[in-house]
């Protein structure tokens, strides 16, 4: 009895929890589908409403949105795809290759995540306006891509879980290094993979400092930095600065919850191991 | 193995290169740039000229340095300490009842992915004076409504209240992790010896779970001495009332970008990066260093 009423108890407070969670998600959706005088109202309006069409059109009305989102997703996928191809090449030729300095290589690269991005960011303007990128999307994408974290993260993976008679065997085939890597490292890396694709794309179409700093051009933002200025600019009319807000959190949440089980497992999977 | 020259390896060098030549590029020469501009005045348009310590020796007098040091070190605390203390009794919580986890656990992640800047503006429509979420239940209450983000503590609470809604979840799935990890039989041996909940609490889980502690503590220490994005959407670029919400990174921000006092700006960044690192080995010596006995 005593552990029936234990269990009760666990899970009522773990509810109360994940309430709270998902809680904010409920009440932006409240705020995007009223009018914003209902907001204003005391008690406030607790339930959906049905003016989700006239906020989304009035934040199309005062923000490029659909032009922002599509930067943010050329941003996100390039950056992704990048980070994955050059991150996956590193971390096996780490993990199943011995040259020389390879230990030194791997020592800096464990102490290049040490250093904080976004205080190097003065130079990294001055190299960025030297290279004409300013305002570009290219500022975004290519000093993102490759990272030491997925380098580190996918050589723990590719070490543990491809066995060295496996490479051998595919070598004594007459496979080259690259064609190991593609018929070999690639097939048994997929999960890892598809952790490290999310987490990219995830940091990629949340990043905000550094895009604020590049991007000058207010026609040409991503759509943090859109929403960012839409607030600033319409910080009153909460119903739809807050439906801005919806649209930017919609396909990430919707990507997340597909690939949840993946992502947590590999969210889990580094940090109990490193 | 036969002794080869070095250029025989050069396929494994031109696939770790990618890395290393971006990491030269925008890593490691904007970083010592930035040490050598802390040495300088630069405006960004006329020549750089060279002042020895003075960009520092400024940054000593600066009350609003100081200011902005001391607001992150205590928006630091008071949004680490209850993340943290929260993220370790959900897990314990978690491992404990078995069914429906992974609906919890997605659930709590979810705040995780979310973006800065939506959620910022969020928090701020909640913490909002006149027609607020968290005014209108005090209202309902009968107690006074409060100027959140119109008084010095109220702004600090709202920031603090965002950065715990979404970094516990993400702790309680690791901390679940570092749980699940811990061998089942020492909790058997545990048992065999008389030890109740609260003794096994604190002389097996906690020592087990010290290096899981060890990685949130210094993933949430350089992460929060750098936070930027949350008090720049929800009070503005001057940190708002008083500057109570004005970080180190958003003072650094402002004084490149806004004012283009760029020595001056490097100078608050290398003081960042010390601070950054001091932290980081404090945090090494509390939480880390016992576990060598």
């Amino acid at each position: 009895m005593r552990w029936h009423w234990r269990g009760a108890t666990l899970h009522v407070v773990l509810a109360i929890a994940g309430l709270l969670s998902l809680f904010p998600f409920y009440w932006t959706l409240v705020m995007a589908t009223n009018t914003t005088a209902d907001i204003y109202r005391f008690p406030p309006k607790f339930t959906l409403g049905s003016q989700l069409d006239d906020n989304v059109r009035a934040v199309l009305a005062n923000v490029a949105f659909f032009q922002s989102m599509g930067n943010t997703v050329v941003v996100a996928v390039a950056t992704t795809l990048l980070v994955l191809f050059f991150d996956s090449l590193a971390a096996f030729t780490f993990a199943k290759y011995r040259f020389p300095g390879r230990n030194a290589l791997f020592v800096i690269l464990l102490a290049t995540m040490l250093l904080p991005a976004q205080l190097g960011a003065i130079p990294q303007f001055q190299t960025m306006a030297a290279f004409g990128w300013v305002g570009s999307l290219k500022a975004l994408i290519i000093p993102a891509a490759a990272n030491a974290f997925g380098i580190f993260w996918l050589r723990q993976y590719f070490s543990s879980s491809i066995h060295d008679e496996l490479v051998e065997a595919a070598t004594l085939d007459g496979c080259g290094f690259l064609g190991v890597y593609r018929h070999v490292a690639l097939p048994s890396a997929r999960p890892a993979l598809a952790f490290l694709g999310i987490f990219t794309f995830v940091g990629s179409w949340n990043d905000y400092f550094w895009p604020l700093v590049v991007l000058t051009n207010p026609d040409h933002l991503t759509l943090q930095v859109a929403l960012s200025s839409l607030n600033r600019s319409h910080g009153v009319d909460y119903s739809m600065v807050m439906t801005g807000a919806l649209m930017a959190m919609v396909p990430l949440i919707v990507i997340f919850i597909v690939f949840a089980r993946q992502f947590i497992k590999g969210a889990t999977e580094g940090a109990v191991r490193g | 193995m036969t002794k080869r020259g070095i250029l025989s390896y050069w396929r494994f060098y031109l696939a770790l290169s990618p890395f290393y030549i971006l990491f030269l590029i925008f890593g490691l020469y904007p970083m010592a740039s930035t040490i050598l501009l802390g040495f300088q005045k630069w405006d960004g348009f006329s020549p750089r000229t060279f002042v020895g310590l003075q960009n520092f020796a400024f940054l000593i007098e600066d009350s609003t340095f100081w200011l902005a040091l001391k607001n992150t070190v205590v928006l630091f605390f008071m949004s680490t300490v209850p993340t943290l203390a929260i993220a370790l009794v959900l897990a314990v919580m978690l491992n404990s009842a078995v069914r429906f986890s992974s609906v919890y656990r997605i659930a709590y992640f979810i705040p995780n992915i979310t973006s800065l800047v939506a959620a910022a503006i969020f928090f701020a429509a909640v913490f909002s004076t006149n027609f607020g979420l968290i005014n209108s239940g005090l209202r309902a209450l009968g107690i006074e409504t409060q100027d959140w983000l119109g008084q010095p503590w109220g702004i600090k609470i709202a920031i603090s209240t965002m950065i715990v809604w979404q970094w516990a979840g993400y702790n309680t799935i690791i901390y679940l992790a570092g749980l699940q990890a811990i061998p089942r039989e020492q909790y058997e041996a545990a048992k065999v010896d008389g030890a109740g909940a609260t003794r096994t609490f604190f002389s097996i889980t906690l020592p087990q779970l010290r290096p899981v502690v060890l990685f949130t503590v210094v993933t949430a220490t350089i992460g929060g001495l750098q936070t930027f994005t949350e008090p720049q959407v929800m009070v503005g670029n001057s940190g708002g009332v008083g500057q109570s919400g004005l970080t180190i990174v958003m003072y650094f921000y402002q004084q490149a970008f806004l004012n283009n006092d760029y020595g001056y700006a490097a100078a608050i960044a290398l003081s960042i990066f010390m601070l950054v690192l001091l932290f980081t080995a404090i945090n090494w010596k509390l939480v880390g260093g016992r576990g060598k006995q």
